[in-house]
């Protein structure tokens, strides 16, 4: 088996055991960027001579016993949102193109003290606005289970490097799903934890009540051991929770006897690939096989998910993307008469049509005559989302969904700007709208050869138990163990 | 016919924390541009707004100082707008659950005393400056002020003139100096009035239509738009016309105002809950911690003087209006025997140098035990009242001790009789006109004579003394 191939766990303990050296593991892991990349097209920047320097730098530490995180010495890549000190930092934009952070994120600062080895920057859809990271300013990531298909979005490039070897764990961006859709389409373990538990700083905010920055990985083992690194409250973000967190590995047992889980008739409901209700209903014997209580339920309100969702979260981008005015950084236009006319062309000129889209529409419904109509309602139908979950989690320690109702589809598929392409966003966007974690495993493949995704949702800040049941569901059905052939 | 004004005030105070309200950053004034900024104010991507709490503590305790309520339950919201001194495009402010409420300051005018409303007061960040004219090719920014934590403070409509108004801007300076919530230099921009001013005929429950005036940066720019704007209103209405809602702008070199924009072109400002800063819960223990620690207030301060110390009320007022010459007569009564004499060099020689001299009362370079002191020197007859307005400006001008400038200039009063008996015949020698006019009844000879003898010793005579010689002499 080749490094590449292999997790966290099965590195860390090849490193401490001195059968590999961080220095050659960094270096094989560039090879195979450089081998398998071209075709990939996950990194939009790629750090070799830093990557190799710390590679370095850790290794010296590791002997002197100064480091000794299971993460120490493993490459990993983080979504190009989030801020990297010296490094330029693009989120998928021609407006950020030249952006060099002079700050790291914090869950880079904590990832670094780990001792991890930062080999670059992933693609992702333009400030993660998309599902298929086909609206990236540079280039289109392709599937590593097909280069025809979309490797899902906006997180594209991190689900993307993770199951094509090129990074053993990555970090990605959960905004309604932009960690686990395309965690679930590249077949990969992704968790969006509950927000707060991970500080946004360094993040750059596309909605900023629903941001939330989580690993994607190549099984729940490897979830647990990142997680642990990068939770944790931060002075530097007010929303991040004080609220602490047990060791999550501590949480990989084969253990769901007696485990409550909802399922909701609205997501048995929906318009799912055959393919998918298929192994959604063959993962719920799985479950029921190893000891937990499986039930329907229903929550009438999932029809507002979506339109909630699209409301609130671009209202907020809207505001938030206001800063890329061209004054400070960021691209400016070349010709412009008065200061109007640059605001305009340089935002004109930098922002793809996905992200003026968006802008556009949550400037309208934050407007004094239509506030009342979209924004107010809107937060209104949030807030009973959330009684309704919160209710529904009195009843059920979890409850499970498809990840998304398809599998990873062709380039081009969804760029009809059409109100169907953000209905696939159902089965993430709760999680999303209440704040609760949620977590992909794979639980199969389509009659194509496409990995599909088994969700789990739990309570705030019991990632605990989602870990657990995943493990569980994971050891047992064991798909997590399907490669792609590159 | 006859108008009444309404008036009402929007008035932006920069509080005195250390540092700004979303980011570590000094809240020093001044500075190299963009040398107060991190990425944090400067609006870079990825940063996040981190409240300090000693803002909201200054805001509370400008709300208690000004009556209000306080809000358990505070948030904060984002007002969106684009313009190159905003570098978030958005401003973080409070919009529909301002942290104070339903305050009051008295304000006295002419002997009536009433109340003026607060309707509000919010937290919210400055924006930074935009410099024009100093680089050929465009405007440039400086975002030192960028994130300097503020506090706006929205009355009611209820004052009816410009005088009032000023008492109210008046008290609320003092109020905000006294409680260290805001040093309140309007030369600095560290208070700032919007004014919102209708008129109506008197006697009408029906305010007018009202106009807002922005770019008030002195007490006398307000007062001055404030009538400006009224007279305008008037006589539009008297010819005919009518009053648009709209912002002015005020040109204070020229006296009059400008329209900004209309109603129609007002700004939809697009408020919204800022997600990024969890909403602030204050609860009654810290509110009672706050009331506690706060210091007297101007007004309890004025009528402590006045009884304790028997000054004048108009004196206590005006003594009163300023923290620091508060202190200064405190700390100079406390010196002295003579609280009477400190307030009158205070009210009369002291204001009136710092005028002349164009000085705040921060610069004045001696400590108040020096005007204890010179009082003292005048009271023992050291020197002569005359003598001490010329010690006075000589402490002014070089900050020394009264007592070492009497003696380095000799300017002691002359009691040795031997001496001054000695003048006092010199004198009676070379007038013998007034000495004949004294002998022939005419009394007021004498004061001429006196007069001569303090002239002759340039004031430092004992004019007590000199006189009894005079007239000791005369009726030899």
């Amino acid at each position: 088996m080749k490094l590449f191939d292999l997790t966290i766990s099965q590195l860390s303990e090849l490193i401490n055991k001195k059968e590999v050296s961080v220095l050659e593991l960094t270096t094989s892991m560039l090879e195979r960027i450089r081998n398998v990349d071209p075709k990939i097209d996950c990194y939009i920047n790629i750090i070799e001579e830093k990557a190799l320097k710390r590679a370095s730098e850790v290794q010296e530490k590791l002997d002197k016993g100064e480091l000794k995180s299971p993460l120490t010495g493993i490459p990993m890549a983080v979504k190009d949102n989030i801020c990297t000190e010296g490094i330029p930092t693009t989120c998928g934009s021609k407006m950020l193109s030249s952006f060099i952070p002079p700050y790291d994120a914090t869950v880079i600062k904590k990832l670094y003290d780990n001792g991890a080895i930062l080999l670059g920057k992933l693609n992702m859809d333009e400030f993660a606005m998309g599902s298929t990271t086909e609206s990236s300013y540079f280039k289109h990531t392709k599937n590593p289970w097909n280069v025809e298909r979309v490797p899902g979005g906006s997180s594209g490039g991190s689900a993307a490097a993770v199951a094509a070897g090129e990074a053993i764990y990555s970090l990605g961006s959960d905004t309604g799903g932009s960690i686990r859709q395309p965690a679930s389409f590249c077949g990969v373990v992704g968790m969006k934890p509950t927000y707060g538990s991970v500080s946004r700083f360094g993040l750059v905010a596309c909605a900023s009540s629903f941001d939330q920055i989580g690993p994607i990985s190549k099984d729940v083992t490897d979830c647990a051991i990142v997680l642990n690194a990068i939770t944790g409250q931060d002075p530097m973000d007010s929303t991040s929770s004080n609220t602490g967190h047990p060791d999550y590995t501590k949480f990989l047992v084969n253990d769901v006897k007696g485990v409550k889980i909802g399922i909701p008739k609205e997501f048995m409901n929906a318009n799912l690939d055959e393919d998918i209700r298929k192994a959604f209903l063959k993962a719920i014997e799985i479950l029921k096989n190893l000891g937990a209580e499986c039930e329907e339920f229903s929550i009438p309100i999932m029809e507002y998910v979506i339109p909630v969702y699209y409301i609130v979260s671009f209202a907020e981008a809207s505001s938030n993307l206001g800063r890329y005015d061209g004054i400070r950084f960021g691209h400016r236009a070349k010709d412009y008469t008065d200061l109007e006319d640059l605001y305009k062309k340089s935002r004109g000129e930098a922002f793809g049509a996905e992200v003026k889209r968006r802008i556009l529409i949550g400037t309208y419904v934050l407007s004094s005559d239509q506030y009342d109509k979209y924004y107010k309602k809107a937060l209104q139908a949030r807030r009973v989302i959330s009684e309704k979950f919160n209710k529904a989690f009195e009843k059920y320690d979890i409850i499970i969904g498809p990840t998304s109702p398809v599998t990873a589809f062709r380039f081009g598929e969804m760029t009809d700007y059409d109100v169907k392409k953000y209905k696939g966003d159902m089965f993430t966007v709760p999680a999303n709208i209440v704040g609760f974690p949620a977590m992909t495993v794979p639980c199969g493949m389509d009659k194509d050869g496409f990995p599909i995704g088994l969700q789990f949702m739990g309570k705030h800040f019991n990632e605990s138990m989602l870990i657990k049941a995943a493990y569980t569901f994971e050891q047992s059905a064991e798909f997590h163990k399907n490669k792609p052939v590159i | 016919m006859n108008y009444e004004i309404v008036i009402g005030l929007e008035v932006h105070a920069e509080l005195s924390t250390k540092t700004k309200v979303f980011c570590s950053c000094t809240n020093e004034f001044g500075g190299l541009p963009n040398t107060h900024c991190c990425p944090g104010c400067i609006g870079m991507p990825g940063t996040l707004p981190i409240l300090n709490k000693s803002v909201v503590e200054y805001a509370i305790r400008a709300g208690l100082a000004t009556n209000c309520e306080i809000s358990k339950y505070t948030k904060f919201d984002r007002k969106n707008y684009f313009y190159p001194d905003l570098p978030r495009a958005y401003q973080i402010s409070q919009y529909n659950l301002p942290i104070c409420t339903d305050g009051f300051i008295e304000i006295e005018v002419e002997g009536i005393k009433k109340k003026v409303g607060i309707e509000r007061i919010h937290i919210e960040e400055d924006a930074g400056k935009l410099v024009h004219d100093q680089w050929d090719e465009g405007s440039l920014v400086d975002y030192n002020r960028s994130g300097v934590p503020l506090v706006e403070i929205v009355t009611r409509p209820d004052m009816r003139s410009a005088e009032e108004a000023r008492i109210f801007l008046e008290n609320l300076k003092s109020i905000l100096q006294f409680t260290e919530v805001s040093d309140c230099k309007m030369q600095e921009g560290s208070l700032r009035a919007d004014v919102n001013v209708s008129v109506m005929p008197k006697g009408s429950e029906q305010f007018g239509v009202r106009t807002e005036m922005k770019n008030l940066n002195s007490f006398r720019a307000i007062i001055r738009a404030i009538e400006a704007e009224a007279q305008r209103q008037i006589d539009e209405i008297e010819s005919g016309g009518s009053i648009y809602r709209e912002t002015r702008r005020w040109d204070d070199s020229k006296g009059v105002s400008y329209t900004m924009r209309s109603k129609e072109e007002a700004q939809d400002y697009r408020y919204f809950p800022e997600a990024d800063i969890p909403p602030v819960i204050i609860d009654e223990e810290w509110i009672e911690d706050i009331r506690q620690s706060l210091p007297e207030l101007p007004e309890a301060k004025k009528n402590r003087y006045i009884q304790e110390y028997g000054i004048p009320s108009y004196d206590a007022d005006l003594i009163t209006s300023s923290k620091v010459l508060s202190e200064f007569f405190e700390e100079a009564c406390s010196k002295s025997t003579n609280v009477k004499a400190i307030s009158n060099w205070i009210m009369g020689d002291l204001l009136r140098i710092l005028k002349e001299r164009n000085m705040e009362v921060e610069d004045i370079p001696f400590s108040p035990e020096y005007l204890a002191k010179m009082v003292e020197l005048i009271d023992k007859g050291t020197i002569s009242g005359t003598i001490a307005k010329k010690v006075f400006e000589k402490m002014f001008d070089s900050g020394k001790d009264p007592e070492v400038i009497v003696k380095e200039e000799g300017l002691e009063v002359v009691t040795d009789e031997g001496v001054l008996l000695e003048l006092v015949r010199k004198i009676i020698q070379n007038n013998p006109g007034s000495v004949e006019d004294y002998k022939g009844g005419k009394k007021k000879a004498l004061g001429f004579l006196v007069g001569q003898a303090m002239k002759e010793t340039k004031g430092k005579a004992d004019p007590q003394l000199v006189n009894k010689l005079l007239l000791k002499e005369l009726n030899k």
